[in-house]
């Protein structure tokens, strides 16, 4: 345990000794609550000087809590954060800049529209008496580009360069700050295989130099690949902490998913009806032309609830979104009960009984201005309007009976949405698109950012639903969520179905087949 | 339930606490509290302010205004914003006059002179296609609301400039013998005291309350400028809410511009220049957010009195034009601060979802 391991295939492994190392940064005890919900309940772990540390979990466990407590965007609510054994407190993501942590987001946070050089010295620029010193700036820039050995013109835009290339102008700006601590989320979810390569060559260079490396991935093989130390959490727990040497793939996914909760299990006895919803070689393509649902093809049948499980980027959502009428079909057709949906609005196909709870409420659920019963009536107005005044009386049963039915824990229809939990937003959105009586829910990342009782009532209501003849197609990227809701599995990478699962789904066999864990 | 309903309760009162009662009443009545406040001290300062026939006179100025603003509040409420509304109004009060002049048919070799119903109705048509081409540019091809209207704006000027070659018709009373007489009717007349153009500002309001609270148009205005991505996903018509809203707005203005000529004997092509900001300025004092899904037709009505009775009290106690203009412009910054207190006093959406899901998941990657 105490010995670091070597990074595999880390052939310049410099002279440094293979020694209990004093770590550079440690979390004691840190605890995170927004409100009531804990984020995360005592977690402690160590990053070692030039060694890169993993943090495996699920959606939720904690992970982007975590390294945002380190970064300093925010503080915990209890324990302390030691740099170099010193306790240290920050109030900013500046402060913890100064002090040697740079955290590399998901999200670039690269200005597009800026030269390489002016990303770089963004908020900091080299200034003299008459403006900034752009000659020196492009000095230091090459430098930095030079010792990461990527050959980028200082003023080349940023929005000219590969995604892979961009990642290193964010390495290259957290280096010009003398970072000694680098927090990566998520580095290589947007990268091509050789773009991953040649990150991980960056990281194994800088670890060399002594750079400590936080390292957060859901491909879990590829992290096993760079990796010296693990940490997996769970529900905001840590469940365990080795290095490398001491885990494989099957003790990090045992760790990371547990066993102890079930969702339940897919609602049965009952015997499917026709086929209500069949999307046939459907394509979307991207704006950059490519396809990110590629001649995909997928029936559901009244009663039946399909989940769609993949990686980010798999296509899911733009699959969702086209069959509901938000995107464009390019090629292929979307049949609802048989009837061909091409060519109708959102709204026909509400009408017709397709709907769908997108993804990111905030953003395309709710309408954060208008009161919960507002939103929840939002998508069937027409149901409670008479010649051409709505009816309050209609909109009021309407309003009351959807908040029975799908347990809106709110003082009532005029409450404002924002006073709800994040759970019962969800629920409201789901209400709102029952309301309309639908033949076909989708439902994107259903359970994404609620708690877990929430998320047991939510695929309560889709079981309950499929129970009445309703056809469910939901995506997630919880793999127990597949197993203990849904009749089906389709496992979607790169636009096009990799698998499908019945019941004999297991949550290895699913994680394999989406590229997640590539079980050799 | 009782403990559901108070939770509720704590998160909605969380920022402001119970202890500022009488602030939050002063904040959400803010408008009103000014106007009664404005009505007082210029009572105060002036004898003759207080009076039926100033209050008549006034009323007249604010309903030009305020059929602008309810117009502007439409398309506000959508999350946009309509530049083009005073344009409008001189066009539509230009093209009136020269329909009050008469229509030269050169294929009968005569003039003909439509009567002054005729008028109102092909003005207000008029009104409505500048309104549409506004929304329609917006809705389809995705012009900023904010660069389509100040374009329209220079294009309908332009056009009432073209069409009257920079002069103003001043004969507009037409005569009995040509059978259209009556267009003064609409600035000087009164009903049961009230002068008809408040009477049209009455109407108007009436019309566009029952819209906002009473149909499927007016939910689907509130929720597109609530969340635009959202109402589509929920099977809102957005793109035909936003023309309508335009549409709407532009039929305001041809009221407007037709009760304007009316008071003022004449139609000028600069009429009703920079009116489109008095109208925001009106619709912003009664409490709408510019960000589009808040306010309604009372505040904006208490908003354009307000206004009106500001302005006119300043020039009826004599303060230089010039120190009306600060004022004015004081109010409305004033306004907008107060704006931006009260909605930061509600419960954020982000802020309370933050604290009841972390906001975490939403960053975290979906993979």
């Amino acid at each position: 345990m105490s010995v670091a391991s070597t990074a595999p295939g880390a052939s310049v492994e410099p002279v440094e000794p293979v020694e209990p190392l004093e770590p550079v940064l440690s979390a004691r005890n840190i605890a995170k609550h927004f409100g009531s919900v804990r984020a995360l309940n005592g977690v402690n772990f160590d990053v070692h000087r030039g060694q890169v540390t993993t943090l495996f979990g699920e959606n939720g466990a904690g992970k982007s809590t975590l390294m945002k407590i380190l970064s300093g965007v925010y503080k915990p609510t209890s324990g302390e954060i030691l740099l170099d054994g010193r306790p240290v407190s920050f109030d900013s993501v500046t402060e913890a800049r100064d002090r040697g942590i740079s955290i590399i987001h998901q999200e670039l946070s690269l200005a597009p529209n800026l030269s390489v050089r002016d990303n770089i010295f963004m908020g900091r620029e080299i200034r003299t008496p008459i403006g900034i010193d752009f000659a020196q700036e492009a000095r230091l820039t090459r430098a930095l580009m030079a010792e990461l050995e990527e050959d980028i013109d200082p003023l080349t835009l940023v929005e000219d360069l590969r995604l892979g290339q961009q990642q290193i102008v964010e390495i290259a700006r957290a280096l010009s700050v003398k970072s000694r601590i680098l927090i990566m989320d998520e580095p290589t979810s947007a990268l091509s295989a050789s773009e991953v390569e040649a990150l991980f060559k960056v990281i194994r260079d800088l670890t060399s130099r002594g750079v400590s490396i936080v390292y957060i991935s859901h491909h879990l093989e590829e992290a096993l690949q760079i990796t010296d130390h693990a940490v997996v959490l769970r529900d905001g727990n840590m469940t365990a902490r080795a290095p490398r040497a001491d885990i494989d793939l099957e003790w990090i996914v045992r760790n990371m998913v547990g066993d102890n909760f079930d969702l339940g299990r897919p609602p049965g006895g009952y015997d499917f009806g026709e086929v209500a919803l069949s999307i046939e070689d459907a394509v979307v393509t991207e704006v950059s032309g490519a396809n990110v649902v590629d001649h995909l093809s997928l029936s559901v049948r009244a009663g039946e609830i399909v989940c769609i499980y993949g990686l980010m980027g798999a296509g899911r959502t733009e699959l969702l979104e086209a069959v509901a009428g938000r995107g464009e079909l390019v090629n292929g057709r979307v049949l609802l009960e048989g009837k061909d949906m091409a060519g109708l609005t959102i709204a026909e196909r509400i009408a017709c009984g397709l709907a769908l709870v997108p993804e990111d409420r905030q953003r395309d659920g709710l309408v954060q201005t208008m009161s919960v019963g507002q939103n929840l009536s939002l998508a069937s107005i027409r149901a409670f309007v008479k010649r051409i005044f709505t009816s309050r009386q209609r909109e009021r049963e309407l309003v009351d009976e959807s908040i029975r039915r799908v347990t809106i824990k709110t003082s009532g229809g005029s409450a404002a949405i924002g006073s709800l939990s994040g759970g019962n937003q969800q629920k409201v959105v789901i209400g709102k698109m029952l309301a309309t009586h639908p033949k076909v829910l989708l439902l994107d990342e259903p359970s994404r950012g609620i708690d877990i009782g929430a998320k047991a009532e939510v695929f309560r209501l889709v079981a309950e639903g499929a129970r009445q003849g309703l056809a469910v197609v939901f995506s997630t990227s919880e793999v127990g969520e597949c197993l203990s809701v849904a009749h089906r599995v389709v496992v979607m990478r790169r636009g096009r179905i990799a698998a499908e699962f019945g019941a004999d789904a297991s949550k290895e066999k699913i994680m394999a087949v989406s590229g997640e864990a590539v079980v050799a | 339930m009782a403990a559901t309903h108070k939770v509720a309760q704590d998160t909605a009162n969380g920022a402001a606490g119970n202890d500022f009662s009488i602030i939050r009443l002063l904040l959400e009545g803010r408008a009103f509290f000014s106007l009664i406040a404005i009505v007082l001290v210029f009572s105060l300062l002036s004898p003759v302010y207080f009076s039926t026939g100033n209050f008549l006179i006034m009323a007249s100025h604010v309903a030009i205004y305020g059929l602008l603003a309810i117009g502007m509040l439409l398309v506000i409420l959508t999350g946009g914003i309509d530049l083009s509304v005073g344009s409008t109004l001189g066009l539509c009060g230009v093209v009136a006059g020269a329909l009050m002049q008469g229509v030269s048919l050169d294929a009968f070799g005569s003039v003909f002179y439509p009567s002054v119903w005729v008028v109102v109705v092909l003005t207000c048509a008029l009104g409505a296609f500048v309104g549409a081409v506004n929304g329609v540019l917006i809705a389809y091809f995705k012009v900023p609301a904010f660069v389509a209207t100040l374009g329209i704006l220079y294009v309908a000027r332009g056009v009432a400039l073209l069409l009257t070659d920079g002069l103003t018709y001043n004969n507009l009373a037409g005569a009995p013998e040509l059978g259209n007489t009556g267009f003064d009717w609409l600035g000087f007349n009164q009903f049961l005291g009230v002068p008809i153009g408040v009477l049209a500002l009455i109407i108007v309001a009436l019309i566009a309350n029952v819209l906002l609270n009473r149909t499927a148009l007016g939910r689907w205005v509130y929720s597109t400028g609530g969340n635009a991505r959202a109402a589509e996903l929920s099977g809102v018509p957005v793109k035909y809410t936003t023309i309508t809203v335009y549409v709407l707005s532009g039929v305001c203005a041809a009221i407007a511009g037709l009760v304007l000529s009316s008071q003022l004997t004449s139609a000028g092509p600069t009429a009703g220049n920079t009116y489109e900001l008095t109208s925001i300025a009106a619709v912003v004092v009664g409490g709408a957010a510019l960000t589009g899904g808040r306010g309604n037709v009372r505040g904006t009505l208490l908003g354009a009195f307000v206004i009106g009775f500001l302005s006119d009290g300043l020039v009826i106690i004599g303060v230089s034009a010039y120190w009306q203009t600060v004022f004015t412009g004081a109010v409305i910054v004033f306004a907008v601060l107060l704006n931006s207190i009260q909605y930061s006093h509600r419960p954020k959406p982000s802020a309370t979802a933050a604290a009841a899901a972390p906001s975490i998941p939403r960053k975290e990657p979906a993979s």
